[in-house]
């Protein structure tokens, strides 16, 4: 039996080990195909009722790829290495977000 | 009823007014379908007709004040009847009511029209109502659900996944404290809500006012040591309207983010008065279904659970328990569906392989996210995320709580196995044939899923091969 430690999390996906950039490649390809408009998204300390992290340059209107993509996130991520950064979607047609999941968390040791 | 003709007392055949075959249902109009067994001899004609004249204007017998109204103008009327296959004696009938039956934003209204009385009439063996189709027109005069996914979902920072829930056990008997530890557990360990039990009201091993703080204590401190958005489903169900709304103004005064209303017990008034309530409060409301099973399980007689689906969306609520589908019956799966689309698209088309008799324009009324709660652990999961999809509440009980290490250690089982889940299906890999080596994968490096994965045992699915409806 165990105790559960207790650990800060950032929703979607944050209960997994860490994304490679192949792993976040994928999730990026499967959002473009459902028509989303991608987004990056960063913040150095957010917490649990912060909805606005600050945008990484705009939306990615003209993403062609998922590399397109994860060349923003790695820019961000250079740039801004102690921040956490989310991967963000948009559907443009239900006027909403749609996708929001965690893809660099500064210092993680085991997750 | 020729006005001209004067009065003429006494018993006239239902069909010679009730039942136009010949009308063409007008945008306007409300629409319902009906299952119908007439009693031993009643022709299925005769008998639609009096169940759309005892659903709108007809009364047994002719009365002098009908001359003093246009009945075409006011009358329900059967269009259409056609034999159910493969039953003997059962009928569905069509019948349209004109707009004016109805007063704006009641669905108590429309309920007492369409299922009051003509339910025990006489020339009826059983009666069933199997759908309606609410025009436009009217849906425009109701606000439904206090918020709808989308809101929730920007209220909540949570996106592109099921949310997850877990109802405390035992439903009734913890002191309140007791109970708070039990969801802050749960919430701790990665669910995103604890849920009242819907017979939690306030009784006297745990009065409501005591249970709120201790739960609310519990959500904040969980909430704060995840850094995600933690909610339980508090229960405002209570004997009266003052008390029901009395329990959610201290609700809002301690800040918690959802209450819970059961509201077929309730009532449908009670029921809307919360939901705009929540809407001008800005609290989420649940909403569980207790008694539903009474009036929608048998075949032949009661109404169907998506005709109570639709009246909630319209009443206002942003869950509604669905039941799970799993381990049911395939044809179960395809009706499920069927009402879980009316419950969350804005628009729905008319198929009856999925129990859909119309075609239902929302015109933009806020979805209700579908809540598949009882029975299920973490094996479960693949098919869960397969059948319902991101938007819906997946709701644990014991699947959390009966985890050999307790309550975190099982919530967070259920939130590994739900992320691995949805990481597979965005990758492309089949959640029906894979979803059990996806979870073993997971147990590798969570030592909580292997665990909960160890006392439950695998579940087969191969749904996509018999889903033939």
């Amino acid at each position: 039996m165990k105790t559960l430690p207790k650990e800060r999390r950032y929703e979607t996906l944050s209960y997994l080990p860490p994304l490679t950039d192949q792993q976040i490649v994928k999730q990026i390809e499967y959002m473009l195909e459902l028509g989303y408009i991608p987004g990056v998204e960063f913040e150095e300390n957010p917490t649990a009722e912060l909805h606005h992290w600050t945008l990484w340059k705009l939306p990615l209107f003209n993403a062609k790829n998922s590399q397109d993509v994860l060349n923003e996130v790695r820019e961000c991520r250079s740039e801004y290495s102690n921040c956490y950064i989310r991967v963000v979607g948009f559907d443009n047609l239900r006027q909403c977000q749609t996708v929001s999941f965690i893809v660099y968390k500064p210092g993680a040791s085991r997750f | 009823m020729a006005t001209k003709a004067g009065f003429k007392a006494g018993v006239q055949d239902y069909r010679l007014t009730y039942y136009t075959p010949d009308y063409t249902p007008k945008d306007t109009d409300l629409l319902a379908c009906f299952r119908m067994t007439p009693q031993a001899g009643v022709p299925p004609e005769e008998c639609a007709a009096a169940v759309a004249a005892e659903s709108s204007t007809g009364t047994w017998t002719t009365v002098w004040t009908d001359g003093l109204t246009d009945l075409d103008r006011y009358k329900g009327r059967c269009y259409h009847v056609e034999p159910v296959e493969g039953e003997d004696n059962q009928y569905f009938i069509f019948v349209a009511y004109p707009l004016d039956l109805f007063e704006e934003g009641s669905i108590t209204n429309v309920l007492t029209s369409l299922v009051g009385n003509v339910f025990g009439f006489k020339a009826l063996r059983a009666l069933r109502l199997e759908d309606i189709r609410f025009p436009v027109a009217l849906i425009k005069t109701y606000q439904g659900p206090p918020h709808g996914i989308t809101v929730e979902r920007d209220l909540l920072n949570k996106y592109g996944r099921p949310l997850l829930g877990c109802t405390i056990k035992p439903k009734l008997g913890l002191s309140a404290k007791n109970y708070g530890r039990a969801v802050y557990e749960c919430l701790r360990g990665g669910l995103d809500f604890t849920k009242d039990d819907e017979n939690i009201n306030s009784q006297p091993f745990m009065r409501w006012r005591d249970r709120f703080l201790f739960v609310q204590e519990a959500i904040t401190k969980a909430q704060a040591e995840t850094n995600e958005i933690k909610g339980h489903y508090l229960n405002v169900t209570a004997g009266t309207c003052e008390e029901m709304m009395k329990r959610a103004e201290f609700a809002k005064e301690i800040g918690t983010p959802i209450i819970m209303h059961d509201f077929f017990t309730g009532g449908f008034t009670a029921n809307t008065t919360l939901a705009k309530w929540c809407r001008d409060n800005g609290l989420l409301l649940h909403i569980h279904r207790a008694m539903h099973a009474v009036v929608d399980r048998q075949k032949n007689h009661g109404i169907h659970f998506r005709v109570l689906a639709k009246c909630l969306r319209l009443s206002g609520g942003d869950h509604l328990h669905s039941g799970t589908v799993v381990g049911k019956l395939e044809g179960d799966r395809a009706v499920t569906l069927g009402f879980v689309d009316l419950m969350r698209e804005d628009y729905v088309e008319e198929d009856r392989s999925r129990g859909v008799f119309f075609t239902q324009d929302y015109a933009s009324l806020p979805g209700v996210m579908p809540v598949a709660s009882g029975g299920i652990h973490v094996w479960h999961m693949p098919a869960l995320v397969e059948i319902f999809g991101d938007d819906s509440c997946l709701q644990f009980g014991g699947g959390t709580l009966g985890h050999p290490w307790g309550n975190a250690p099982g919530a967070t089982a259920n939130r590994v196995a739900l992320e691995a889940c949805v990481q597979a299906r965005n990758e492309g890999r089949n959640l029906a044939r894979e979803g059990n080596d996806v979870l073993r994968e997971a147990c590798r490096w969570s030592p909580e899923l292997a665990a909960a994965c160890d006392l439950w045992k695998e579940i087969k699915f191969e749904f996509d091969t018999v889903d033939t409806l």
